[in-house]
């Protein structure tokens, strides 16, 4: 990585420079004074930069030369499933038949995005168990939110609108309860047992007449898989509430158990986890959703569907909870997905699955030995460690984290699930190679070992990267949130 | 099994398993209940070769009429607009589109950078204070801005204007109501908000006010009356905004807008279908602290170095939880840094020059129509959307216009029952003054 700071665009700007050209203008000028109302031209010109294009294409080299992707190296980043993204998809993503084609355009001239969109949804229904399936959510939040107004919907329709509760765990990931609440839903945390599983006790305890649904992530954000899942579709069912399955997880069940098996009446995937959309630095995403049949009336309008070998969007749906996003989801996204599951076929995805826990499981083995391991029992996709015996040496999980940046890793996820002290979540993925798992392993088992005989190299870390510990309470006392001309 | 993205052997396999101290991949499965177990393999396509799936995906991707080989007059809040070939090189850099969430700021500096830029184009355009680091698109930004708006103000009640981009509207009211909100559409007159029905309308529990600019039938609003009305009310004043418009039109900021939001969709991005494109979320300082989604921040290192990082964390869901102001995670960071690097390669005169020649165009547009005979409706001033009548089914037309290369405007009957036979035509500095004219040529000669 480079050293040295990179000034802002706005710093090597130069008055006359341009990074662009557009043909001459081929109609009669017109002096816009003359065709904008009085006051509504803009006086003062937008500060944006004037550079050439070697200028610019030098900056954001520079930049990118300062981030770590899945390209540069390693990313176990648990939860967020940094799998390779194949490059066919960029391509595929990008033939002009998809990537220039406009979602208001008549039905007939882009059948062939609407036959894409089609069979993808086809493959996602089989992959969920489920009826139907929407692409129309953004990201995994937004498929939470949209799920969690259908099931509202659905409750409403029923005439049963004492059902404002919904029941998420202790584990889940901070989106479940935001969603629930953005749905207008009060969030009712469920504990964890003793084995990292939702304890079933605390479970029917909340669980009632006023329930409107459990949320859950299964496996867990432990990476454990919920055991007793047919005793807790049970309750919900048994109160009358709706079972919501985050399948953010689902690259460690495919082919293995399918959401509407275990008794679910509706789920988002991840197609920027499990169905390698590149996780953009932060997004796009697509968060499609999947639900059953007594939710179908519900779904956000248009439906797309197929009459005599034509497909067509279907606005006609009295029932629907509306539109949650313009136009058709990420379509983008889904492209990429759909060409990864074309490539990798049932045998790939239930490859896919089979080596994603296999190298979890591994690592696992690898390292109990130096750190905390709260839950001891096989894993799935990913596994969670605790720091809490490097923490009574004085070294802090994050210090252990910025330290795994000198060998040129990017850290697992930290502080995360909130059940385990000192977390460390661990997602390697089926597209590393064991010399990688090995690798990793290694680097970690010597900084368990640096904790003890040199802590202060761990805590303070990192040595090597373009700039040391950044001061986050300086950044969010005095916001500094845009660029001003000095 | 081999397949190019799964590097394990039989080998490894063996040897891991072994020091996991199990025979085989199956153990780590047991703890599925029996019962539901999947046995098998999906019922979906086996899978394909590289060169075959390309084939039959561009056989697939043949079928649609794309706007590189139709000249394309659709745009209805997504549009052709010149695209900088830089832009997909920067874009393509593995090491920012195999990335994710800046957390790790120490490694993250590139991408953390870029959406500083980004949050600081996108002020200088609107005339916010700060921005954040985007949302999943223009509908979605409206609609938490209109949710922010209500929590801000507690009030329950949402004023946006009917000529508001009609999805966007729809996208609004399902985000209301979640929140339990009440929102009311403002009629229009002449393709503008209605300034006597909104003073009607707006009371002291109306949260925001919401408009376009330019409106969504090409017309400019009149800012500064609808901020005028709305804060003698003491509501919030939303603008969703085109920012490439913003290259020529007062921005929102200068006509004391609260929050300005809209779809960056126009700086590089492709129209993908609808998406992924771009949300922009734009505010006062007054309302930074309820800002939905990521915002960065400038800060120094240990060695008192500048760097970028994640900030104001406290307003997010995986922090704040259940009293988070928002659920966004997942933004739509790449295609930021796309907007980036179009806001860049046209820079300070390109946004201008840009703006004005989709004005002068759609100007050049409009009088060819009125001189062929056909009615303009709206007569307002506009940025590069106009409103023609016709004399049948714009569908047909439309029909007709794709057998000659042309992609025709959008069927205004399809949303609103008194503008049948009415279509919306857009035309960007991608037209040229030949397919314009063509355009007016076989639209006259399909109705004449
Ligand atoms: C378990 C889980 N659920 C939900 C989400 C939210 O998904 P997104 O970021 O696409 O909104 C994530 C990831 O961020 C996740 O890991």
């Amino acid at each position: 990585m480079h050293k040295e700071n990179q000034p802002l665009i706005f710093e090597i700007t130069k008055a006359g420079r341009v990074g662009y050209n557009l043909p001459e203008l081929d109609v009669p000028e017109v002096d816009l004074s003359t065709l904008l109302p009085q006051g509504m031209q803009r006086e003062e010109e937008a500060e944006l930069p004037e550079v050439s294009e070697l200028d610019i294409m030098r900056h954001y080299t520079a930049l990118s030369n300062r981030n770590h992707g899945v390209d540069t190296g390693f990313y176990p980043l648990g939860s967020c499933t940094m799998k390779y993204n194949p490059k066919m998809n960029e391509s595929v993503a990008r033939f002009p038949g998809f990537a220039n084609i406009h979602p208001l355009q008549d039905e007939a001239s882009v059948q062939g995005a609407l036959e894409l969109m089609y069979d993808l949804q086809e493959h996602l229904i089989e992959i969920t168990g489920m009826d139907e399936v929407t692409l129309q959510p953004a990201a995994g939040a937004h498929g939470e939110w949209t799920a969690l107004m259908m099931i509202r919907a659905f409750h409403e329709a029923n005439g049963d609108t004492q059902r404002t509760k919904v029941i998420v765990p202790d584990s889940a990931h901070g989106t479940n309860p935001a969603s629930a609440t953005v749905a207008g839903f009060e969030t009712i945390t469920v504990k964890s047992n003793e084995d990292g599983l939702v304890d079933l006790e605390d479970l029917r305890r909340v669980a009632g007449p006023d329930t409107a649904a459990l949320m859950l992530t299964n496996p867990n954000t432990l990476g454990l898989f919920e055991e007793t899942i047919l005793e807790l579709a049970e309750i919900i069912h048994g109160v009358g509430g709706k079972l919501y399955y985050d399948g953010a997880n689902l690259n460690a069940v495919m082919s293995k158990a399918r959401p509407g098996d275990m008794g679910f009446d509706c789920v988002h995937l991840n197609l920027h986890k499990t169905f390698t959309g590149p996780h953009g630095g932060g997004g796009p995403g697509s968060g499609p959703v999947g639900v059953k049949a007594e939710l179908i009336p519900f779904l956000p309008s248009p439906v797309l569907v197929k009459v005599d070998d034509k497909y067509t969007f279907d606005y006609n749906r009295p029932q629907t909870i509306g539109r949650v996003k313009p136009f058709y989801g990420n379509f983008g996204i889904n492209v990429r997905a759909y060409t990864y599951i074309r490539s990798m076929g049932p045998d790939g995805l239930k490859a896919v699955t089979e080596y994603a826990v296999l190298n979890a499981n591994y690592m696992m083995r690898r390292l109990e030995g130096h750190f905390d391991l709260p839950y001891n029992r096989h894993c799935k996709h990913e596994f969670v460690l605790s720091g809490r015996r490097q923490k009574k040496l004085g070294v802090r999980t994050l210090d252990m984290a910025k330290r795994l940046l000198d060998f040129g890793y990017h850290p697992p996820t930290i502080y995360f699930p909130l059940n385990v002290e000192e977390g460390m979540m661990i997602e390697p993925t089926e597209t590393e190679s064991k010399e990688t798992l090995d690798a990793f392993c290694d680097a970690l088992i010597q900084i368990a070992q640096e904790v003890e005989e040199n802590p202060e190299i761990v805590q303070n870390a990192p040595h090597t990267t373009v700039i040391s510990r950044l001061d986050e309470t300086k950044a969010a006392r005095k916001p500094v949130l845009r660029y001003i001309k000095a | 099994m081999k397949h190019r993205y799964l590097p394990m052997t039989e080998q490894d396999q063996s040897e891991m398993l072994d020091v996991i101290g199990i025979s085989s991949i199956d153990e780590l499965f047991a703890d599925i209940p029996e019962k539901v177990r999947f046995k098998g393999e999906y019922n979906i396509r086996p899978a394909k070769a590289e060169s075959a799936l390309l084939k039959e995906l561009s056989q697939l991707a043949a079928k649609n009429a794309d706007s590189k080989q139709y000249a394309s007059f659709l745009g209805a809040g997504v549009y052709d607009h010149f695209k900088p070939i830089i832009v997909d090189h920067v874009i393509s850099r593995s090491e920012f589109y195999t990335a994710y969430t800046p957390y790790q700021p120490e490694i993250s500096q590139g991408e953390l950078q870029a959406i500083f830029e980004f949050q600081t184009m996108i002020c200088e355009l609107t005339g916010m204070d700060l921005a954040n680091s985007s949302m999943y698109d223009g509908g979605t930004a409206l609609a938490e801005a209109g949710n922010l708006a209500a929590a801000h103000t507690r009030r329950k009640k949402l004023l946006v204007s009917e000529a508001v981009h009609p999805e966007y509207i729809d996208v609004v009211k399902v985000y209301a109501k979640g929140q339990n909100i009440e929102v009311v559409t403002v009629p229009m007159t002449d393709g503008v908000t209605d300034m006597v029905k909104l003073e009607e309308l707006l009371d002291e529990d109306t949260a925001a006010v919401m408009v376009q600019y330019p409106n969504f039938f090409g017309q400019i609003e009149d800012l500064a009356k609808v901020e005028q009305l709305t804060h003698a009310q003491k509501a919030l004043f939303i603008v969703s905004a085109n920012p490439l418009a913003l290259g020529v039109l007062t921005p929102p900021g200068k006509f004391g807008a609260d929050i300005t939001v809209g779809d960056a969709q126009v700086f590089g991005i492709a129209e993908a279908f609808g998406g992924p494109h771009c949300g922009f979320f734009a505010v006062t300082t007054k309302l930074m602290r309820k800002v939905p989604g990521r915002l960065v921040g400038e800060t120094t290192d240990e060695e008192g170095r500048r760097g970028y990082v994640l900030t104001l964390q406290a307003r997010e869901q995986h922090i704040r939880r259940d009293k988070a102001t928002s659920n966004i995670c997942s933004n739509q960071a790449l295609n930021a840094l796309a907007a980036s690097v179009a806001m860049t390669a046209l820079g300070k005169k390109g946004v201008k020059e840009i703006a004005t020649q989709n004005i002068v165009k759609t100007h050049y547009a409009k009088q060819a129509f009125e001189k062929a005979g056909f009615e303009v409706p709206y007569q307002g001033a506009h940025f590069n959307e106009i409103v023609v009548k016709v004399n049948g089914s714009v569908a047909d037309a439309n029909k007709g216009l794709l057998e000659k290369g042309l992609i025709g405007g959008f069927d205004l009957g399809r949303v609103n029952t008194n503008l049948k036979n009415h279509v919306l035509i857009a035309v960007t500095e991608q037209r040229t003054k030949e397919e314009i004219d063509a355009l007016v040529q076989e639209m006259g000669a399909l109705h004449a």
